[in-house]
């Protein structure tokens, strides 16, 4: 189970013996209880967390049903789950999803790629990074979301969609990179140096191998950015996704099916977090070494 | 006559910010002879590191010329070896992957270069970790595999920057022994910058002790341990030499002239 402590002892060491001096005690009595203490308190916290999500849920459920609050703004859990289920059955919610989901995955990528090919280039040419300097700052601290009705004008509602999504999550990623790439290690710049390095080849041996948690880091930020990229545009002008049902739902005094479109929402941003998360884990995990 | 080295003719150095010009070496002449282990002292600041970065190519001379054969230096080459204070080793790479990191960017041959890495890392007593990361090593074999590194390249000439300065003292002595036995022994010639005048004496055929900035030669002292016979001591054993502490005594007045 808790596979994740730090006492397990490497494998690693085993292979070779005269490498670490972390000592193999034989387990004694207070390790045991230390042990199963840490075990309750797991419990305990998780016990307590899915507590809070019954409780709200109990509540949200019970408040609008005894007309504490307007069950018509707020909605209920099991209306929800019924909204749920009765858009499942016509299914439109999957196409809703699909819609949402392969703007983000588009848009995100999108942005990855532009964005890091932005911040190589600016790294290479330091002449270029301070020109450009002004104007990236500029359009980072723009709010993207008011460029919204001219990405419609441009480009129609599919493609502003994409537009505003990629512009949300661009500039972040460029400066997020590049400020990395900047604080490279200088001693393992020179070093690279004194070797007669290329600045091509302090990029390929030093800059990128040293900034994989930026990299992983600007991942992150940009899975979020691009979700909330999307359902802005989604809001403007679309034909399907899970903003266009927020709207929607909204504009018919739907409470159940807007709310029911905000989890599978929160869900969806989970998965994408879940999946950059594995992804990190394969990454960083130390190489398996040979023989 | 032949020619020596390493050769400084008139050496001056500026650096230029925007905030104005900084003079960090001025008038430096001296030359070193093959095979020959040279020590620099000196306060920080006093353009140590410019020296070498010089010799390394780094960064061109203001003033007069840096040779080495003769002929003078324009830019980084495989003939010059340099290591530095920090062992600067690549947490993403193995040992024997660090230690082929000059040949790599060099473009040679990398069967050949693994080859000679293997072997170098097996000489300085690291054959069991050519595939571990450099975490797993204590503070002494990261800089043992930082020479392997830096004699990967088969360099005739090294540069050292305080190369022990982060190594606590037990480690410093014995891995300055070492490593000071391996230059000896495969011929290199060798310059030193330190700030730690035992050290410098104890390796060194000689020492030169720089000026506050801008650094100018203050003095050059031969160091010869004729108690010991022909063979030069290694550096622990010339700490123990008799004619150590006077030698210490001369550079220590000829750096302590400087504290106001
Ligand atoms: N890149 C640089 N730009 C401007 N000044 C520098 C630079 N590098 C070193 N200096 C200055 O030159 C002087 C000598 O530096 P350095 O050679 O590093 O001294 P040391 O190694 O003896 O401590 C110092 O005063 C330092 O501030
Ligand atoms: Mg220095």
């Amino acid at each position: 189970m808790s596979s994740d402590t730090s006492i397990a002892a490497a494998p690693a060491a085993s292979a070779a013996p005269a490498r670490t001096e972390r000592a193999v005690v034989p387990h004694s009595r207070q390790y045991h209880a230390w042990l199963a203490a840490r075990r309750r308190e797991k419990l305990q916290i998780v016990a307590a967390q899915i507590g809070l999500v019954v409780a709200f849920l109990v509540v949200w459920e019970v408040a609008p049903r005894m007309h504490w609050v307007n069950p018509m703004l707020t909605s209920y859990p099991s209306a929800i789950w019924q909204a749920f289920v009765q858009m499942v059955r016509g299914g439109e919610l999957g196409n809703h999803i699909v819609v949402t989901l392969v703007e983000v995955v588009v848009s995100f990528l999108l942005a990855m790629v532009l964005g890091t090919a932005v911040a190589i280039l600016l790294w290479m040419s330091p002449r270029l990074e301070r020109v450009l300097d002004p104007f990236l700052v500029v359009l980072n601290a723009l709010p993207k979301i008011a460029l919204v009705p001219i990405f419609y004008i441009w480009l129609g509602a599919e493609g502003s969609i994409y537009a505003v999504a990629v512009a949300v999550a661009l500039f972040i990623t460029i400066l997020m990179l590049y400020t990395g790439f900047r604080q490279s290690d200088p001693n393992k710049i020179k070093l690279a140096r004194t070797f007669g390095a290329t600045r091509r080849q302090i990029l390929a041996k030093v800059v990128l191998p040293s900034n994989v948690h930026t990299f992983i880091a600007t991942l992150k930020a940009n899975a979020g950015l691009s979700l909330v990229g999307v359902i802005v545009g989604e809001f403007q002008a679309s034909k399907a996704g899970l903003g266009y049902l927020i709207v929607y739902g909204s504009q018919i005094f739907r409470m159940d099916m807007v709310m029911a479109a905000i989890v599978i929402l929160g869900l969806m941003s989970l998965a994408i977090y879940a999946l950059i998360q594995w992804a990190e884990f394969r990454i960083t995990r130390p190489a398996k070494r040979g023989g | 006559m032949t020619t020596p080295k390493i050769e400084f003719r008139d050496v001056g150095l500026r650096y230029f910010t925007p905030k104005g010009e900084t003079q960090a070496l001025a008038d430096i002449s001296f030359t070193v002879a093959q095979g020959e282990f040279v020590s620099i002292v000196g306060q920080s600041g006093c353009g140590k590191s410019t020296l070498l970065s010089l010799l390394a190519g780094l960064i061109r001379p203001t003033d007069g010329e840096v040779l080495i054969d003769g002929v003078p230096v324009t830019g980084p080459s495989p003939q010059v070896g340099f290591m530095l204070q920090q062992d600067s080793l690549f947490e993403w790479r193995t040992i024997a992957e660090n230690c082929v990191l000059g040949p790599e960017i060099r473009g040679d041959d990398r069967f050949e270069a693994r080859v000679r890495a293997e072997g170098l890392l097996k000489r300085y007593g690291l054959g069991d970790f050519l595939d571990s990361k450099p975490s797993e090593l204590s503070g002494g074999m990261r800089q043992r595999a930082a020479l392997a590194r830096t004699m990967c390249l088969r360099p005739d000439v090294l540069l050292l920057d305080e190369p022990f300065s982060a190594l606590d003292f037990q480690t410093r002595l014995s891995i300055a022994d070492e490593i000071g036995g391996i230059i000896r022994n495969e011929g290199k010639t060798a310059i030193l910058v330190t700030h730690d005048i035992p050290e410098a004496i104890a390796m060194a055929d000689r020492v030169i002790v720089l000026s506050r900035r801008p650094g100018r030669i203050k003095s050059i002292h031969p160091i010869a341990f004729p108690s010991h016979g022909d063979r030069r001591p290694g550096s622990f054993a010339a700490r123990d030499a008799v004619e150590f502490p006077s030698y210490f005594k001369t550079v220590w007045e000829e750096l302590e002239v400087h504290v106001e």
